[in-house]
């Protein structure tokens, strides 16, 4: 009888490799599960330090949202903290805007090249420019924006030539690559058969690519486009360079201005923690996470909309 | 406008348009590289950064950025592979599995400020590590993360159907399979990622001016004591790293021969880049040659 326990025994064990499959298991699953964590960290440590402005200080958010006054460590006549951050979004969002609208002709015309016109040549050529593109470090940009293309604005068309112009064309160069790489993909998943009934019909390559391939890509567009101005939107030090730094609404493209990102990086380190101007940057860094939030979102909704009129 | 010169004209304009970014880049990069050579010497490379006077090299901010990639891809690699593999092999098909990719997609769109924020609240200020190394190692990390977990979730997922099911079918587990099977096959791709990541990490800046801080203390490269304050390998020193200094130096502006300085380092930042990305090729190519025995 013991003789059949043991065999029993030998016969329901796990084998060793059940037993090292199930470690392995468990190891990838925590790894995953950290990535998991540290987003849930990031949202629950920088809302926690962002609300202190609205729950702790008493700012009222409506006067944060639309106060042009940024200058946390003072009060103002009425006894009020002055933190308005409308400047900071207003020039947040142009730059953004702008470079995008900049941006997107060429992207297209890049993709283009890359997937209808010339495949191989295109692709041999354009691919590693994109991919040179992604790779210069923004400091790097920041500084060519510096010495090149500040003083061309000023020559150009006056001012002093920080401001919202130069953060235009340096973020325009920057995420001119996450727009068509990604378009690039989308034309690709273009059917081949739509370009050849066009064909087919007689179409010119111009119209087939205008009436069918660019109209059957819309979605893929714009998730690319919506993607750039994420990368824009959170782009801090080679926009924080060329802008100004001045926490003035813009009244035109040339004079000085702030955007969210050049604020945060100029500001962090004058600050106390746990004090009003310390709490107001990370609203502003709040508002950063949540318009970041907010893209994902975006694209998300285009995505599934885009599957549906297939 | 009849239609064949409407053809011809929208593919001279796409032409015209894809011809302006290709010499974009090309004057960006020759720009950088013919300003920036000429101040590269042995002595720019090696000697430490001077706050006032003309002169100062980038050699510690140099050591830096090279010591923080190290580190931060000894922490992130091994996050990112076991990420990589339970995504590719061992995730259900359930909410769980598609909350953790929704926040991956999420984590990889951060701004890298927030990120470097975040790591300053974190490591800086609760757990009073002060601006060091090692701060600045876990920031790059989270950066880092999204992105080498999907590429080499991708590089899992491009090894043919067949050589997964024919490891399964020799009676092996999953786990031996991926790691007997699908990784060595995967091994190119997964190593062009690292290459390419490296390049991201060599040139980020954001994410370290919080973290790692801005002063680079002296250093003696004859101290192999990791836990001496002077120590070049000293994981809790505050480092500046090639990119942070670039920002500074301008930012500044109290340094004399600052824009000699940055256009120097940020030769050497895109030559860096430029190997890195050039290496990931070559490398890609002739591991994938080796594993797989093709010519």
């Amino acid at each position: 009888m013991k003789n059949l326990d043991e065999i029993k025994r030998q016969l329901t064990k796990s084998s060793k490799a059940t037993r090292q499959d199930r470690y392995g298991r468990i190891i990838a699953f925590i790894c995953t599960f950290i990535i998991g964590l540290l987003v849930a960290a990031i949202f629950y440590l920088v809302a926690s330090r962002g609300l202190a402005t609205f729950f702790e200080n008493h700012v009222s958010a409506w006067d944060f949202f639309t106060k042009q006054d940024w200058n946390p460590g003072q009060v103002s006549k009425n006894g009020t903290p002055e933190v308005g951050a409308l400047p900071m979004i207003v020039g947040s969002f142009s730059v953004t805007v702008l470079s995008a609208l900049l941006a997107t002709p060429f992207a297209i015309a890049m993709a283009l090249f890359m997937t209808e016109i010339a495949p191989k040549r295109g692709q041999k050529i354009l691919q590693p420019v994109i991919e040179l593109l992604v790779g210069i470090p923004s400091v790097v940009y920041g500084f060519v924006g510096l010495t090149i293309v500040v003083p061309v604005v000023r020559k150009l068309v006056g001012g002093t030539g920080f401001g919202i112009l130069a953060g235009t064309i340096v973020l325009f160069i920057m995420v001119l690559p996450t727009i068509t790489s990604m378009y690039v993909d989308s034309l690709r998943s273009v059917p081949r058969f739509y370009r050849e009934a066009s064909l087919a019909l007689g179409a010119t390559r111009w119209q087939t690519i205008y009436k069918v391939v660019l109209r059957a890509s819309v979605p893929g567009l714009l998730t690319a486009i919506i993607f750039g101005m994420a990368r824009a939107f959170g782009e801090a030090l080679a926009v924080q360079m060329v802008i100004g730094n001045a926490s003035l609404l813009p009244h035109n493209l040339i004079s000085p201005a702030s955007t969210l990102t050049s604020v945060l990086t100029t500001g962090m380190g004058n600050t106390v923690m746990g004090t009003l101007p310390n709490n107001a940057l990370w609203s502003l860094a709040l508002i950063l996470l949540l318009m970041s939030l907010a893209f994902n979102l975006i694209v998300r909704l285009i995505g599934r909309k885009g599957r549906l009129t297939k | 406008m009849n239609a064949k010169r409407m053809d011809k004209l929208a593919t001279a304009i796409i032409g015209i348009l894809v011809g302006i970014v290709v010499l974009i880049l090309i004057s960006l990069i020759g720009y950088i590289l013919v300003t920036g050579i000429p101040h590269i010497s042995w002595h720019f490379l090696t000697s430490p950064s001077q706050a006032f006077l003309e002169g100062g090299g980038i050699g510690d901010q140099l050591f830096n950025s090279f010591y923080l990639l190290i580190l931060t891809l000894l922490i992130s690699f091994p996050i990112a592979l076991g990420a990589g593999i339970y995504l590719f092999e061992y995730a259900p098909k359930n909410w769980v599995t598609n909350t953790i990719r929704v926040a991956i997609e999420v984590l990889s769109s951060l701004p890298s400020v927030v990120v470097g924020l975040f790591g300053f609240l974190l490591f800086v200020v609760q757990f009073k590590l002060g601006f060091s190394i090692l701060s600045g190692a876990i920031a790059l990390t989270f950066f880092n993360l999204p992105l080498l977990t999907r590429s080499i979730e991708n590089s899992l997922a491009a090894v043919p159907k067949l050589q997964r099911e024919a490891g399964l079918a020799l009676g092996f587990s999953r786990w031996q399979t991926i790691l007997g099977v699908i990784f060595p096959e995967a091994l190119p791709g997964i190593l062009t990622a690292i290459i390419l990541s490296a390049g991201r990490i060599f040139g980020e800046a954001a994410a370290l001016i919080y973290t790692a801080g801005q002063s680079a203390p002296m250093l003696n490269y004859a101290n192999w004591n990791p836990f001496s304050p002077t120590s070049p390998l000293n994981p809790m020193r505050p480092a500046e790293t090639l990119a942070v200094h670039i920002w500074k130096i301008n930012s500044e502006g109290i340094m004399p021969d600052a824009s000699a300085v940055s256009a120097g380092a940020s030769a050497v930042l895109i030559l860096a880049v430029l190997i890195f990305n050039f290496s990931a090729r070559w490398a890609g190519n002739r591991i994938y040659r080796k594993v797989t025995a093709s010519k």
